[in-house]
């Protein structure tokens, strides 16, 4: 099942689409597979799976800490292709890695069992499509989803070749900063949608900040799907144990899903 | 901080050396996406390339100006207190078989060779219209430095320092605020110079369009690994001109330690097309190469991508970064600059890991025979030096860079050699 599959169903439906983020292996192996669940249960349309790395400039503190505690509790690489394996088939599962851990997989080996895991596609914050050589090779041999990100720092020039080089969809970074939720969302974010729209019939999803189910309707008004993942994290790390997480999950999810259906 | 004495050579006549096109050899320049062959490159969030297009720019532009060429080597002259002087450590060189001739880049102003990084980068800053400098820094000596040159040309400044650091390195802590500088500790991950620079990293996207991120190394995404080499890269051009004008010919050999590289790229890119001069990196081989504790990133490291370019990488299985350990927080990192590890990849430079304990030994022959006290960085390319002295031809040129000073240091020389007993009689561990 791949990015345009859950697209199609949205679009029919004439709503945007709700993209979860979680970090793998958090808050245990088995319990991300179960969040992963609650996620789709409530009406998440696409899942991206966050590959643990131990320098993760782009984010927060609270992807932080909940990939720096996947690690401390012994996450591998190939725990991400098990997870896959164990969630795929009811919505497109997607990775965000970087990029780093692919290289060292090896980047046609890491598409090759993605792939076969049942995997849509990654997403990759800190590789540009300049540098992408042997992922775009590996992605068109092992039919995945490559999903580059566009921000609002980027030019004309580099939209155009960024959503030229994605497949799937567009990741529009709507704040310049890390992730992590915020209380307003981004006023840049609308004007950034209609530049990437100017150069892509693509499907363009907003990322970065996404706290509740007020500020996805918002964002829904103007993009294509809307990307939540510090808030669903927090929903663990602020819990007392996992069960209550689950139980905050489940809710912030049901809050979420109806914000892309107002 | 104490006042060098008396320059122990005559000061050359020639002016600091800046960089200039015309000096730059193809062999040295990067292809136009900042790569040296698989090396280097970009690997950080699309938010942060425009503001590296643009860096490129103002650098190139400013490579270009006599105007940015005169202003800089005015501060470098008149503020840096440069050039440094090329000294012939005869006593050091006893036994040894070899002439040992010391750049003394710790006389600089701000005790390093890194006031030459901080100054050019300061001074392109003001040129982009920018207002605001931050910097990571490990044992606090490129904070203290780019604090100074924020202050001294009226920029804001932050410094982000893992909390451990701050920890273990109080008073530098205590300079930077002194000159008025913001420091943030940093209480992520492994609480080190890694981390501090994964935050200036988080930082820079926030505040990218008023704020210049003032890297203190060779790495880092293009065009940060060029630009900081061509700002250091004076540390070769002036020794090169003042060892022909001393002796006549080039040194055999040129040694510098490797952290990050800042120094070592600087010593080494005025001799890369002179084939008969061998290039030494002396990497720190902490408590020994086989112990896993250690920083030799191109002796034991793998291919990766580590803050936003590709070298070679102290990394697991995984690609998950490994903590490096040495007794030297300049050289304590787990990643090198990626033109290191092309020099290395292509066999035009040799790295080879110092261990804590030799770079100790070579600092206290330093002191003891030449009455010069560096740091421990520096010790690093001493002790190589002097490994490397038996097999070189008898008479043979050694030039080492000394890259900084040790006032920073005598905490650990404290701890060390015992100094703290007042019986110590100063003898290795």
């Amino acid at each position: 099942m791949k990015s345009a599959d859950a697209f199609a169903k949205t679009r029919a439906e004439g709503r945007a689409a709700l993209i979860a983020y979680l970090s793998g292996g958090f808050p245990s192996l088995a319990d991300s597979i179960k969040a992963i669940d609650i996620l789709i249960d409530n009406g998440a349309d696409a899942i991206e799976i966050g590959l643990p790395y131990s320098d993760p400039v782009m984010d927060g503190p609270a992807v932080q800490r909940s990939a720096g505690r996947a690690l401390a509790a012994g996450f591998r690489t190939r725990h991400l292709f098990e997870i896959v394996e164990a969630v795929a088939g009811r919505v497109p599962i997607l990775s965000m890695t970087y990029w780093n851990l692919v290289e060292r997989y090896g980047v046609d080996a890491f598409a090759r069992d993605f792939a076969s895991a049942g995997g849509a596609g990654l997403i990759t914050p800190d590789l540009i499509p300049d540098e992408a050589e042997a992922w775009m090779a590996a992605s068109d041999a092992h039919d995945l989803d490559r999903v580059f990100l566009v921000a609002p720092s980027s030019t004309e020039e580099r939209i155009a070749s960024t959503v030229a080089a994605c497949r799937g969809f567009v990741y529009a970074q709507s704040v310049m900063g890390v992730t992590g939720a915020r209380a307003a969302t981004s006023a840049v974010a609308p004007a950034l949608v209609e530049r990437t729209r100017a150069h892509t019939d693509l499907p363009i999803g907003v990322g970065l900040g996404v706290r509740d189910g007020e500020q996805a309707a918002e964002i829904a008004s103007y993009g294509d799907a809307v990307i939540v993942g510090s808030a669903v994290v927090s929903c663990y790390l602020e819990a007392d144990d996992v069960p209550s997480g689950h139980q905050r999950l489940a809710e912030l999810t049901a809050d979420l899903a109806a914000g892309v259906r107002r | 901080m104490p006042q060098p004495g008396p320059h122990p050579s005559p000061r050359p006549s020639a002016s600091p050396a800046t960089p200039s096109p015309d000096s730059e050899g193809a062999s040295r320049s990067p292809d136009v996406g900042g790569h040296w062959g698989e090396f280097g490159g970009r690997f950080v969030p699309e938010a942060l390339i425009a503001a590296l297009e643009e860096l490129d720019k103002a650098h190139a532009k400013a490579l270009e100006d006599p105007e940015f060429h005169a202003e800089f080597d005015r501060l470098l002259r008149e503020y840096g207190n440069l050039p440094s002087p090329l000294y012939r450590a005869d006593r050091l060189s006893e036994g040894t078989g070899v002439e040992i001739w010391l750049k003394r880049e710790d006389l600089n102003h701000t005790g390093a060779h890194k006031v030459r990084n901080v100054l050019g980068q300061a001074l392109l800053t003001k040129r982009m219209g920018k207002t605001r400098v931050i910097a990571e820094t490990g044992a606090g000596q490129h904070g203290v430095a780019t604090a100074t040159a924020a202050t001294y040309l009226g920029l804001d400044c932050t410094v982000y320092m893992g909390e451990e650091d701050t920890r273990r390195q109080a008073l530098n802590v205590a300079r930077m605020r002194l000159l008025g500088a913001e420091v943030i500790p940093v209480t992520t991950g492994s609480r080190t110079l890694k981390d501090a620079m994964n935050e200036a990293l988080r930082e820079w996207v926030a505040t990218v369009d008023h704020t210049h991120y003032l890297i203190g190394s060779v790495g880092g995404p293009h065009p940060f690994p060029k630009l900081v080499r061509d700002y250091c890269r004076g540390i070769g051009d002036e020794a090169r001109a003042q060892m022909l004008e001393r002796t006549g010919r080039l040194p055999d050999v040129v040694a510098a330690c490797v952290g990050g590289g800042s120094n070592a790229m600087g010593a080494f890119t005025a001799f890369l097309d002179d084939e008969g001069v061998g290039l030494y990196g002396f990497e720190a081989g902490g408590e020994g190469y086989d112990t896993g504790r250690h920083a030799a990133t191109i002796t034991a490291g793998e291919v990766g991508v580590l803050h936003g370019a590709r070298t070679y990488v102290l990394q697991d299985e995984d690609g998950q970064t490994i903590e490096s350990h040495s007794i030297s927080a300049g050289l304590d990192y787990p990643g090198v600059g990626p033109e290191h590890a092309h020099l290395a990849a292509t066999g035009r430079a040799v790295y080879e890991p110092v261990t804590d304990a030799e770079a100790m030994a070579a600092l206290e022959r330093l002191a003891r025979t030449e009455g010069i006290v560096c740091a421990i960085e520096s010790a690093h390319a001493v002790a190589g030096a002097l490994r490397l002295a038996p097999d070189l031809a008898p008479g043979s040129v050694v030039l080492v860079n000394l890259s900084g000073r040790g006032d920073k240091d005598m905490g650990t020389v404290v701890d060390y050699f015992g100094f703290a007993d007042t019986n110590g009689k100063g003898t290795a561990q």
